[in-house]
Parts: C-alpha cells; structure tokens; sequence
C-alpha cells in the first residue's frame, strides 16, 4: 500500500435538482516521494478528487488509505488532528493570514501541533531560509510578491513534516518566472525531505515537471503515466 | 464597530446612571442638610399630631447630652406647629418652625438659601418672619410686609400673631418650600404663652451620613420613652426614590447590553463572513473547532475590553468634569423643583459600577460571539477555501 491508497471512490453532489457525479470509481495508489500531477479540464473531478485525498470533503462511497489508515470514517475531531500531523496544503490563493509575519504564518502551524517556541521559531526560520527567503522572514504577506508568498505557502506546508503535500493550482496566480522558482524550491523538497508532492492543475510547466500524470476525466482515471 | 458599538454603549449607560445617582443623591443630601436633618427627636404623639401640646421638656440639658456623642457634629431644637399665615390678598396653611437661629444654622442651610433679605438680622417693631418664595407669592407678600399668623393658645384659645417678612428663601425642593415658614423661638413663645425650655423637636446634624445608625440605636437606647428618627424613616420615599432609580438604571442597562450584544453580533457576524477563506484554510491545515470557536470568541472579548477602556475613560472623564461643573437643567428647572429636585445635577458613580459594567460587558461578548462561532464551525473547508475574497 503506498503512501495514499484510494478504492473506488465516488462522490456525488445531491444539492442541486440534477445529482453530479464528480467522482465515478477513482482507485489509485501514490508512493512516498512522489511528485505527480492530477490533471484533467475545468469540471473532471480533480478538485473534488484533492479534497478527499486531503479529507477536506468525504466520498460518497469508496475508501482513502493514508499511511495505511483510513480517513474515510475518522470522526470529524480525529480527522482535522490526522490533517494537522500528516497532510500540508498549498492553496491557489496562497492562504496566508494577513495580520501574521512570515515566520509566523508557518510557526502557526507547529503552534497548533503543541511545539515549544524555541524549537518552532528555528524550524520557521529554517524553512523559510529553505524556500529562498531568508530576508523576508518578518515581512507580512502584503509586502510579498506572489511568488514569494507561495513559497511561505509551501514553507507552512512543510512545517509539520507532513507525509505529502496537496497543491491545488499553486501556480494559477504566478508569472512564469514566480512558477519556475517554485517548482524548483518544491521539487527540491521533494528530493530532500521526500514529501510526496500531488498537485491539482492546468499548468503545463508543472506538467512538464512532474514525473507522473493522472488525467482525470468525467470523473473517471483516463490516463496513468509515469515519466 | 465592536469597540464603536461597546464604547458609546457604555459611555451612554455609565453617564446616564451617574446623573440618576447624582440626582438622588443630591435629593438625599438635600433633604438631610435642608431639611429633616439625619435623625429627629419627638414624643411618639407629636408625629401623629403636631400640636404644641406634644413638646419635650429639659430640652437644653437634652442638646448638651446629644452633642457629646460621637459623630453627631451639631444639634438644634424647635417649636414647630401648624398654624394659619395671612396677609390682606389671602392666607395659607403653613408649618411654623421656630428656632434659634444662630443654633439652626449649623443644622440646617436654609439662610444659604435667602434670595430677598436677610436671615433673621433685621430688628424692628414687628417680629421677624422667613418665608419661601412659593408662599410670599401665593401671600402677595414681599419684604416688609405684614403676615398675621393664626395658631392655638397654650390655654386652647386662638392666638394672632403680627410679623413682618425679614426674609424670603428659595430651595430646589418646591414641595418643602411651600409650607414652612421661620419664626424666632422667643417670638412664637411670647405668642402662644408656650414654656420656656421646652421643643417640639430636636434636630441632629452628623458628621457622615454612615454614623446614622449607630448614632441611632445610642439615642433609643438613652431616650427610650421618646421617638427617634433617622432620616430614612422620617422620609422612606428618599429611599423608595432611591431604589426605584436603581432598579429604572438596571432596566436601561438591560436594554442597552441586549442592543451592544446585537451590535456585536452583526459585526462578528460581517467578521466571520469577511474571513471565510481564512477560517476555512485554519480548518483545513489542522485547526480543531475548539479552537476556531475559542478564537472567535476571543477576538470578540478583546474588541470589547478595547471599547470597555475607552467606554470608561471617556466616561470617568465626563463624569467627573460634569460633577464638578454641575450638568445646568435650568430650561426644566420649575419642573425639577416642583419634584423636589435641583435643576443643576452633579453626576457621580462609585468605582464598584465601573466595574460591574466591565464583568456585564465581558459576559455579552462572551454571549454575543457564540452565533459568529457557531457559524464559522459550519464552514465546509474545501467549499470555503474557494470563496470569492
């Protein structure tokens, strides 16, 4: 079983007066270091798919294994705690909070994870030197540019040394220069602390990096490849 | 606009309760330093009929032994009786007072209060007589003018007696003013054949309104055949007024808690909803609910003490500027006296209140930020999280 395991996921939405069938059986297995795009065109599932790998949204039926351990029926209390120590998460909107540093934004995390302040301020700043921005370790998001608050996005991340990060669209708001940067900086998180890294996306430069591609298509896995 | 909302309502509720406190404090301390004094000596039947019959007797020895109690700071005695004022226009009802006027002022402030005259300074023929505005206009009488006075005879007979206004007083209480006249003792004796050395009434000024009780329970306990009166009982509707503002104050505080907590909550609410995106990334990285509810929570509780501090400041501040200075109702001023109120109120609020009103206002918010809470705990994080900014 690899690091994400999924059997025969589907999810269905019954809020409107024709049910959606998002997902439509989805069993698939991603390892440990792996750096693989899910990919697909606007309405495929992926998104969906991504919520319920991080447990952000659950199946109709079907099951998601992380590390051996299903999340599927965790209680709402036990997932967010398994969410906390196991998954990090890169948003398209970045997602940080505004009134809070750098160093804050991605110490916040080990915070809620109960780690001591000294040991959480170094892990911060190590981090964020990791990601290239040793300079702009007390600078708020809006003095950031783009592609620099992506990379405290993947610094906060990687703060609670989660088994694999989900990125949904990281790049969709970036230049080509910001998203050239952070792939390198994700891709060598990747080889260094061999986090499995899953992203959501349309970017064909993150396509081009990847080294495995899902394409989802009317909920259904079309295509598996591997580079 | 939590700490908009939490500072005017406060500053609102605070200055409102210190002018009806200053108010009844000013009717109390009035009513002591003006009229009743803290407490009163009479025979039990002079309360039910106040005849000259009902007077006490070694009343000077009486005042010696007074005066040598601890906390009693001055006392003075009187005749007091009710009687007929007349001039040529009319008469009146009136309750005659009859002092020694030099005695009376360490009581009593009336002769702070003479508008027209003098206190009992002028000497002629006739004797002297101080009687309210109220009275001289109902009377027609001004200063110089006769009033006969119409009272019982200590042989039962009626007695007319000639005096002339000295002087004319005017208190914030209207009610008080209307009736009561001032004679000098020894005018109203010579009048009515009373005996010397006797009073219908002592009087009994103390050093704090505080040492009533005790100062009390000492005179019962020395005079026990007599009646001795704080002032409480003399006038229970001082406190009655009192209580009766108090519980009109906690009605306004009601109704003002309930609208800042619906401030608070529309504003929390604008918060939360502002700020989905955010909460939902919270939720999705690993916050646990307690913890979105707490924060909320916590945020609501701390936007209110930033407005309780500048509730208060501004408050204490314009309570104490305006309790010094006086807050002038003189528009409204015949109304006010005709309650027995003065138009110039002097606002005060004691420490206590401060702080009640911040643990009242603290526990809204608590209450005011649990809807907000609640509603965030609802978000869906996956939905949440691609909310339009």
């Amino acid at each position: 079983m690899g690091v994400i395991t999924t059997k025969d996921l589907h999810k269905v939405y019954s809020e409107t007066k024709v049910p959606v069938n998002a997902l439509n059986g989805i069993s698939l297995s991603i390892e440990e270091a792996e750096f693989t795009a899910i990919v697909g065109p606007s309405g495929s599932g992926k998104t969906t798919l991504l919520n319920m790998l991080g447990g952000l949204d659950a199946p109709t039926s079907g099951e998601v294994y992380i590390n051996g351990t299903n999340i599927t029926g965790l209680p709402s209390r036990r997932l967010i705690d398994f969410r906390l120590h196991n998954i990090g998460f890169v948003f398209q909107s970045f997602n940080l909070i505004p009134v809070l540093t750098a160093r804050e934004n991605v110490e916040f995390i080990l915070q809620l994870q109960g780690v001591g302040k000294t040991e959480r301020q170094q892990r911060a700043v190590e981090l964020l030197e990791a990601v290239g921005l040793p300079d702009k370790i007390d600078n708020r998001p809006g003095d950031l540019s783009g592609g620099q608050q992506q990379r405290v996005s993947v610094a906060r991340a990687l703060a609670s040394k989660p088994r694999f990060i989900l990125a949904d669209e990281p790049t969709a708001n970036l230049d080509s220069k910001s998203t050239a940067e952070l792939l390198d900086i994700m891709m060598k998180m990747n080889e260094q602390y061999k986090t499995t890294f899953i992203f959501s996306t349309h970017d064909q430069r993150v396509m081009d990096r990847a080294r495995r591609i899902i394409t989802i298509e009317d909920g259904k896995v079309a295509k598996d490849e591997t580079k | 606009m939590v700490i908009l909302a939490v500072t005017l309502g406060l500053f609102g509720i605070l200055f409102m309760i210190a002018i009806s406190n200053g108010m009844v404090e000013q009717k109390i301390d009035a009513s002591i330093h003006n009229e009743i004094s803290h407490i009163q000596i009479h025979l039990p039947e002079f309360m039910q009929d106040q005849s000259l019959a009902f007077s006490m007797d070694s009343v000077k020895q009486m005042e010696d032994e007074i005066s040598s109690i601890p906390g009693v700071r001055a006392v003075s005695s009187r005749i007091k009786a009710l009687a007929m004022a007349s001039t040529a226009a009319t008469g009146a009802g009136v309750i005659i007072n009859a002092i020694d006027p030099e005695k009376e002022k360490a009581v009593t402030k009336i002769y702070q209060f003479i508008t027209e005259g003098d206190y009992f300074e002028t000497t002629g023929r006739s004797a002297p007589i101080l009687v309210s505005k109220k009275l001289s206009t109902k009377l027609k009488a001004k200063i110089g003018s006769k009033i006969v006075i119409t009272i019982q005879h200590a042989s039962g007979e009626l007695a007319y007696g000639l005096f002339r206004v000295s002087g004319i007083y005017k208190t914030s209480n209207a009610i008080y003013d209307e009736p009561n006249i001032f004679v000098k003792k020894d005018d109203l004796i010579s009048l009515t054949g009373y005996e010397q050395g006797k009073a219908s009434e002592i009087a009994i000024l103390l050093d704090n309104v505080d040492q009533t009780d005790p100062v009390t329970d000492n005179l019962r306990a020395k005079f026990p055949s007599l009646s001795v009166l704080p002032w409480k009982e003399l006038e229970p509707i001082l406190l009655a007024l009192s209580s009766m503002m108090d519980q009109m104050s906690y009605f306004l505080l009601i109704i003002i808690l309930v609208a800042m907590a619906f401030g608070i909550i529309n504003t929390m609410m604008m918060a939360v909803l502002e700020r989905t995106r955010e909460i939902g990334m919270l939720m999705a990285v690993g916050m646990n609910k307690r913890k979105v509810f707490l924060m909320i929570m916590l945020e609501t509780v701390f936007l209110a003490m930033v407005g309780t501090f500048f509730g208060i400041v501004i408050s204490a501040v314009t309570i104490h500027f305006t309790g010094m200075n006086g807050l002038n109702f003189a528009a409204w001023a015949e109304g006010y006296e005709a309650f027995g109120y003065s138009a110039l109120v002097y606002p005060s609020l004691y420490l206590d209140f401060y702080i009640g009103m911040t643990v009242l206002v603290i526990i809204t918010a608590i209450i005011s930020s649990i809807y907000p809470a609640r509603k965030a705990l609802r978000f869906n994080p996956a939905a949440a999280i691609r909310e339009d900014a």
